[in-house]
């Protein structure tokens, strides 16, 4: 499996940190296997090449070898030369011209252009404070025309209406000279799905391009691409000059290789990420962010501000506080389990926190899903609040009643009383350990009750 | 698949994928003609396969089989890609089946799921087409209440295809309508009725469960059904289709599979290696955007296709 990129490499860097002093040797060793994570990352062949080239000629000079601590200076040199290649200053959208001012989504079939112009069109008009006229230009796809109005709707942009027959470069013109008449800022014009190879629809959107004169053409590609990404890439870029780079469907479990491989041949920043199914799933794309994730140290920062974002600050302070005198509840702990489910997936949640790719297995073995924890929180619910105060109360019968009442069984309560029973002797110990707890750098609420020890 | 595909087909399959393999056969030329088959060559060939998405663990058994038989020894291009098309023929060949549907079943049910933009609704129609000529009753049902504009995408395919296409509207609960259309498929007769499902990542546990709720439903009219559950997967998708085939294979049971845009540049290697590990059924694959451009899956065809050979 592929998601244990992440844990293949920690693995890989273990080894080479675990040793005192390195030899050139074990670097190329080292390297050898990061080649082989790579291209299993999709990274196209000739992008890992070349990296593997650049970073074994800068790990094996004497300044490395000879430091103090040299495998973590190798992890750091490939971990910085993964952010140079994906591009570590974040890109902007330019509209520099005479409003309206174009911008062009191009890409194969399916990549995710339509919806992706609709995220577009919404951040540009909450962000940038522009007037947005969307367009869609493909009249191939049955019912393409109408995705966009529909999606036109549920944003509240300003839509072309379609007219029966028109062709593409007519409409980007009526787009731009209505989008003017209406005084509106930026036009974004969603092309047809075509194949790079396909040279009659290649022709086509260079001849868009032509009529429009777009301070922005790009390139829609989706995050799952496998070896194809570098050609696609740039075949578009050859033919019709591509901007930046949009990817899509950052949210699945793909590990990304394809951003890297597109990047290093187009030599175009990746300007933004889709990462859901929402019209405001739209991200900068974070070079640091995703080069952490490949090398499997975690999504940190975005841990901690989905955290930020979802979590009752209040009440995750209080609950910490209660913690750390040791007078942490049942109903403490459902409250808990109420604010992880609200973070979301929790396997998603596990592969943002740094290590815990290594411990994949454990987590499988622990079997902490987003249903295990519905279900203990449901069983909490059916507690009465005497009881939930008061776990002693909880005698066979009442143990018998909880579980008919959470439609689970008599072992599943009993776990859950264990567990509470763990993490209320775990909380008294991180108590008189310091106020920080035992995860330091977390928020409080970030702590998982139930879930595997954490290193 | 039913009969009536075109006679040429393997003329089509090979035209389609021509321009695929249009550089790994360059490259594997430029290989061996030049030299002997030593351990530079095969270094390079493993590298070439990798470039087709065959993956690393496949691409480095093939070039070790074909070492272990010609390694030193005088190889002529052809001979070395005929080779390879024998190996890969022979991983492919026990998963090149066609779908084949039980006349004893009616309506026969077949859900289309994979992920985003992979080019279900597309297959559906052409599916639809194929079945339609064969002269059976097909209803669709449109089952992708998510994506704005899916439901009209698929009633525009279904008037041309001739089928009755069940819809609801967007946001409606998809599970709903998948139980009103099989219903309504056997009170009309229909041979076949093809649910459409939304486009979803698989790593998403809860649009994962929604895709078992549908089935769940289903089995409240029909406990047999769904009678075939395709994947759709897009052949530029790389190494990550052995994750979309375990995980929506654990959903929905998966039953086979069809691998769409073969006509572009991708050159599909991942279907091997899916081969070795799932030996699912690939029941066709995608050419083209038309209601034709549909093809069996031939794993000789494919495999000469692949390296460049006629067939």
């Amino acid at each position: 499996m592929f998601e244990d990129l992440t844990g293949r490499l920690g693995g890989i860097f273990d080894k080479l940190t675990r040793r005192g002093a390195l030899k050139a040797g074990d670097v190329e060793d080292a390297m050898r296997e990061v080649r082989v994570a790579l291209l299993e990352a999709d990274v196209a062949l000739s992008v890992v090449k070349d990296f593997i080239a650049d970073v074994t000629e800068e790990a094996i000079g004497e300044k490395v070898l000879a430091s103090v601590t040299p495998g973590q200076m190798v992890i750091k040199i490939v971990h910085d030369h993964l952010v140079t290649m994906l591009g570590s200053e974040p890109a902007g959208i330019n509209f520099t011209g005479v409003p309206p001012v174009a911008i062009m989504m191009v890409g194969l079939q399916g990549s995710g252009k339509t919806t992706t112009t609709a995220k577009l069109g919404a951040r540009i008009e909450k962000r940038e404070n522009k007037k947005v006229m969307m367009a869609s230009l493909d009249v191939y796809r049955p019912a393409a025309q109408q995705q966009l109005l529909q999606l036109g709707e549920q944003t509240g942009l300003r839509t072309l209406e379609p007219v029966l027959g028109e062709l593409p470069v007519a409409i980007a013109k009526r787009a731009l000279k209505i989008a003017a008449l209406e005084g509106l800022d930026v036009v974004l014009l969603d092309t047809a799905g075509r194949l790079h190879i396909d040279n009659e629809l290649m022709t086509e959107v260079t001849q868009i391009k032509d009529a429009a004169n777009p301070t922005e053409t790009l390139l829609v590609a989706d995050a799952l691409t496998g070896q194809d990404a570098v050609t696609m890439a740039r075949d578009f870029n050859d033919r019709i000059g591509v901007s930046g780079i949009v990817l899509t469907r950052v949210d699945g479990d793909a590990r990304g290789g394809a951003a890297l491989s597109m990047r290093a041949v187009t030599g175009r920043p990746i300007k933004l990420m889709g990462t859901g199914e929402k019209m405001d799933a739209l991200e900068v794309f974070d070079a640091g962010r995703i080069a952490s994730s490949i090398l499997g140290q975690g999504d940190v920062v975005g841990l901690v501000e989905k955290a930020a974002e979802v979590i009752d600050q209040q009440e995750a302070e209080k609950i910490a506080a209660k913690m750390m005198k040791g007078k942490f509840t049942l109903e403490d702990m459902a409250e808990q389990f109420k604010q992880i489910r609200k973070m979301g997936d929790v396997k998603g949640l596990m592969g943002m926190i740094p290590g815990a790719a290594k411990m994949k297995d454990k987590i499988a073995a622990a079997n902490i899903d987003d249903k295990t924890i519905a279900r203990q929180e449901a069983i909490i619910r059916s507690m009465t609040m005497e009881e939930r105060q008061k776990p002693k109360l909880l005698n066979g019968s009442r143990r018998r009643r909880i579980a008919t009442g959470s439609g689970t069984s008599v072992q599943d309560v009993n776990r859950v009383l264990k567990q509470f029973k763990q993490m209320s002797q775990m909380m008294k110990k991180a108590g008189k350990m310091g106020k920080r707890g035992m995860m330091p750098g977390m928020p409080p609420g970030m702590m998982t009750p139930g879930g595997p020890p954490m290193r | 698949m039913t009969k009536d595909a075109a006679p040429d087909r393997k003329a089509g399959l090979l035209h389609g994928l021509a321009r695929s393999s249009a550089k790994l056969t360059s490259g594997i030329t430029g290989l061996f003609t030049k030299r002997k088959l030593d351990r530079d060559a095969l270094d390079g060939l493993e590298e070439l396969l990798i470039t087709s998405d065959l993956g690393v663990a496949t691409a480095s058994q093939l070039t070790q089989s074909l070492a272990a038989q010609r390694l030193d020894k005088e190889a002529t291009a052809d001979e070395v890609k005929g080779f390879l098309a024998d190996e890969i023929a022979a991983i492919l060949t026990p998963v090149a089946r066609p779908l084949v549907l039980d006349p004893a079943i009616k309506p026969y049910v077949v859900l289309v799921c994979g992920v985003n933009g992979s080019g279900k609704t597309t297959t559906i129609a052409k599916l639809a087409n194929q079945w339609r000529r064969a002269g059976k009753s097909v209803m669709l049902a449109a089952g992708d209440t998510f994506r704005a504009a899916a439901i009209e995408q698929l009633q525009i395919w279904g008037a041309r295809a001739g089928c009755t296409v069940i819809a609801g509207k967007t946001g409606d609960d998809a599970a709903g309508l998948v139980f009103d259309a099989i219903k309504r498929a056997s009170e009309e007769h229909a041979d076949i009725l093809i649910v459409d499902t939304a486009g979803r990542l698989q790593n998403k546990q809860d649009l994962m469960a929604e895709l078992e709720k549908i089935i769940r439903v289903m089995r409240k009219v029909d406990a047999t059904a769904p009678h075939s559950s395709l994947l759709v997967m897009d052949a530029t998708v790389g190494q990550n289709a052995h994750s979309q085939v375990e995980i929506f294979k654990e959903a929905v049971d998966v039953s086979g599979l069809i691998v769409t845009k073969l006509d572009g540049s991708a050159r599909g290697g991942v279907v091997v290696a899916l081969a070795e590990k799932f030996g699912l059924p690939v029941h066709a694959i995608g050419v083209g955007e038309g209601m034709n451009d549909m093809q069996p899956f031939d794993a000789r065809a494919f495999s000469r296709a692949l390296v460049g050979l006629k067939s």
